[in-house]
């Protein structure tokens, strides 16, 4: 990219993306076990959309059972490592925590069900195993978390599954799509390995194109292909070299050194969602001097999460409100942003601009009134957390396990 | 300001804070420490021919990550010899003679040896004299300490063969492991003691490793039982204190022991009769620093309620220590939720639910509204669900009042008074419809 700034030294790119939430050691992961109330009927676990029983795992931290811990976890959400790192745990578990209305801190459901994970997933220890055979076979379109939700828990009921990837990878967005100082692509992989090895068969680099040949050769099908690329702006200059989408941005840099991800020295993204929040600090990590979130409507419009806007400003990133992207400057290279502001137009310079409006729908047809056809994850949702995607994954396996028994 | 000093079978000290007999008192260096830090007095390590300790000796009970709740040890008495001793608290004596200073004894259940070694100690210049009856392991399989302090008979020959010998006051610490320790206090009593101090620890054993099956604390693979203190037996030695203190025979002061950490432990072990007040496992685990606020904690608290000596709060609490047959059967009392204050959490139900009386409503969670309410015609005003709860005073215990005349099981069986009418759902499962959601 012509656009690009030399990059920063590697031991400082390995600091910009450690983690942000870095591990609760032995002790204190007793301590703030035992901080938990247990209470009943608890309003985490009713926050959460996979109702992972918290009280219950936590207390089994307290106790030292961290296997049984793990088991409670993951038996409820097959992705409970990954959403245990980039969950919005503010505005489900933790933000329901009732010592929230003792006016303390909410114990750090986050941070323990991490500590609890880690623990199966270092050691490799097989918490589940698959069901007695059952001879039905389910055909899973996309290896996101919602398909291989759906996979592990049908494995559990014991019909055979096939997943069909089109990337190179599994794991779809928390492979590539998660920030990288939340979620790491080896993590994410490993978390999914556990899943694969329940005897799940993965076909990747395989793009469905139709549903039908799958419909003739499988009992079920399970769609869960998320959302499609980002959409365009539909404004002059939008092909200019330094123009990137977030997703492609962010893709790159979690499958690369990150000293080959090219950032620009002043970086503006257009958009103020989650997407948006992580491109511009991740912008701002790789060593971009300026990093500007540039967004038509107001502060109390954006749609990211407050603590994620608070982590951008913590970052050094700018805000630029009530301005309207009209065209992108430059001669071949990008060399500004025109937008409309309140008091008229102006331009912001910037030699980068990544784009993040969100993800276009994919173009799968997907039979509305076959029965033998399932969907979840982002294509279903119209694009939400790793914590919906998974729930809907349970949740569908267990209506198709439930037709293939019953039906 | 308070006045904590405290004259204690006549002997006196600045403050009713001694340190306990044990680890903390075994040298001239930390009694010396302790006493510049603020101490009142010291019972010395019990001083007997100098024994050899194991290495590891101590054990812990921890709560989540609430270290030493419950403490025990498998320590001897001193290993030092006991011409060192009684040296150091010669010196310790002559340097701080405002302090009281208790040289505690334990020799074999001879009474030439106990004649010799009480004179030896009356030479130092000590304030009193401590026997030790008590200590439950090791030394009780030589024939000492508890073997003395379990049997009447035993624990009154030898106080007998000390008093013929001793001018300073001889107190005689007691064991609690045993059926009913009056029958031991009137014993000591009967041989001449002149103030008793409890409790001594109880026996235990603390855990066991679930790797190696090792009894902790472990010694080369295995353990022994040992003495059990901190935290966790203050409840075991307010209940022995009261049983001496209020036993008519027993006329004589009693040094409290057991589980005091803190100015509010010492303020209930002298409402139930204490007269000084003995710490060590806080000390242990803290160090000597802990009495600053023993002595500030305690005399706040008695300014701000206008006592102005421990004369004026010393056994006020044991009028109240009752018998159950004299208790009012006419006190009905119901549960208060504080709404306000409540933070869902449901505590109180699954507690009532399935640990009482299932005296509590689950409401649906909705609107912000309140999940929970008492169902007054269960409620038996158990206090259960007060003591689950996790917000102070969210729930509270209300009387209800009545317009009959207190009546006491004695008075009931007896035929005499009449019982308030009870809710006929009491003991009935009538009540377990609670909402479900």
């Amino acid at each position: 990219m012509a656009n690009s700034i030399p990059a920063l030294p590697d031991e400082q790119l390995e600091r910009n993306f450690a983690d942000i939430a870095p591990p609760l050691t032995a002790d204190a992961a007793l301590l703030e076990a035992s901080k938990c109330l247990f209470c009943h009927d608890a309003p985490c676990t009713i926050a959460c959309p996979t109702h992972i029983d918290v009280p219950a795992f936590i207390k089994k931290i307290a106790s030292g059972n961290l296997r049984g811990s793990a088991r409670v976890i993951l038996d409820a959400n097959p992705f409970g490592h990954s959403c245990a790192r980039a969950c919005p745990v503010e505005v489900l578990c933790e933000g329901a925590c009732v010592l929230n209305d003792r006016d303390e801190q909410p114990i750090k459901i986050a941070l323990l069900q991490r500590h609890a994970t880690d623990y199966v997933l270092e050691r490799k220890l097989r918490l589940f195993e698959p069901g007695p055979h059952t001879g039905k076979r389910v055909a899973i379109v996309g290896a996101g978390p919602s398909g291989l939700a759906c996979a592990r828990d049908l494995r559990r009921y014991g019909h055979a599954v096939t997943v069909f990837e089109a990337k190179t990878q599994p794991g779809g967005l928390n492979t590539y799509g998660i920030a990288e100082y939340k979620l790491k692509a080896d993590v994410a992989l490993a978390e999914v390995q556990d899943i694969l090895d329940l005897g799940v068969e993965l076909q990747t680099g395989v793009t469905i194109a139709s549903l039908e040949p799958l419909l003739a050769t499988y009992d079920a099908v399970f769609v869960g292909i998320g959302l499609g690329s980002t959409k365009r702006l539909g404004i002059p200059g939008e092909d200019l070299q330094g123009v990137v989408d977030a997703l492609t941005f962010i893709e790159h840099l979690k499958t690369h050194p990150y000293r080959e991800t090219a950032v620009g020295k002043e970086v503006v993204v257009i958009g103020a969602g989650n997407t948006a929040i992580d491109a511009v600090t991740q912008a701002k990590r790789l060593g971009a001097a300026t990093a500007t979130i540039v967004y038509r409507r107001g502060e109390r419009d954006m749609p990211c999460y407050h603590y994620e806007y608070e982590l951008a400003k913590r970052d050094g990133c700018g805000f630029r409100f009530h301005a309207a992207p009209q065209r992108v400057l430059g001669n071949g290279a990008v060399a500004g942003l025109e937008v409309r502001t309140t008091s008229g137009t102006e331009t912001i310079p910037c030699d980068m601009v990544i784009i993040a409006i969100g993800q276009q729908e994919r173009s799968l047809a997907v039979p509305r009134n076959d029965p033998r056809v399932f969907v979840g994850g982002d294509c279903a949702n119209g694009g939400a957390e790793i914590v919906n995607a998974a729930a809907e994954g349970v949740s569908a396996a267990k209506r198709i396990h439930e037709r293939l028994t019953n039906g | 300001m308070a006045d904590l000093r405290t004259t204690f079978a006549g002997i006196e000290s600045p403050n009713p804070f001694w340190l306990a007999s044990g680890p903390p008192t075994n040298t001239y260096g930390q009694v010396a420490r302790a006493f510049d830090q603020g101490w009142g007095g010291a019972v010395w390590k019990t001083i007997g021919e100098p024994i050899i300790n194991v290495f590891s000796r101590y054990g812990s009970v921890d709560l989540g990550q609430n270290r030493m709740m419950g403490f025990n040890n498998i320590e001897l008495i001193s290993d030092r010899p006991i011409a060192e001793n009684l040296k150091e608290i010669a010196e310790v004596k002559r340097n701080y003679p405002k302090h009281a200073v208790i040289a505690s004894l334990m020799v074999e259940s001879k009474q030439k040896a106990w004649h010799e070694m009480v004179k030896q100690t009356e030479d130092t210049g000590a304030d009193g004299i401590e026997l030790n009856f008590g200590c439950p392991h090791g030394m009780s399989e030589r024939g000492m300490g508890s073997a003395v302090g379990q049997v009447p008979d035993y624990t009154c020959q030898i106080v007998e063969w000390v008093k013929e010998v001793a001018t300073i006051p001889v107190i005689v610490k007691l064991t609690p492991n045993v059926t009913d320790i009056t029958y031991i206090a009137r014993a000591a009593i009967t041989g001449g003691a002149d103030a008793l101090s409890l409790i001594n620890t109880i026996n235990s054993i603390v855990g066991v490793d679930l790797t190696t099956f090792e009894p902790q604390p472990s010694v080369a693979g295995k353990s022994s039982h040992g003495g059990y203190c901190g935290p966790a037996v203050k409840p075991i030695a307010l209940h022995l204190v009261s049983a001496v203190a209020g036993d008519p025979a027993v006329k004589i002061p009693i040094s409290g022991i057991g589980g005091i950490a803190t100015w509010r432990d010492a303020a209930e072990f002298v409402a139930l009769g204490a007269g000084s007040l003995q710490v060590c496992t806080a000390v242990m685990h803290y160090g000597f620093r802990i009495v600053e606020d023993l002595i500030d904690g305690l005399s706040n608290w008695m300014d701000e309620r206008g006592h102005r000596s421990l004369g004026d709060i010393r056994g006020r609490a044991l009028p109240r220590v009752a018998k159950w047959e004299d208790l009012d059967l006419n006190y009905h009392l119901l549960a208060h939720i504080d709404q306000d204050k409540c933070i869902k959490c449901e505590l109180c139900w699954t507690a009532c639910e399935d640990g009482a009386h299932q005296a509590i409503r689950r409401l649906p969670r909705r609107n912000g509204g309140p999940v929970v309410e008492i169902i007054e015609e269960a409620c038996v005003g158990c206090n259960l669900c007060a003591a689950v709860c996790p917000v102070q005073d969210c729930i509270t215990m209300q009387r209800v009042p009545n317009d009959y005349a207190a009546v006491t099981w004695k008075e009931y069986a007896a035929g005499k008074g009449k019982l308030a009418p009870r809710s006929e759902h009491f003991h009935t499962a009538a009540w377990s419809t609670s909402a479900k959601s």
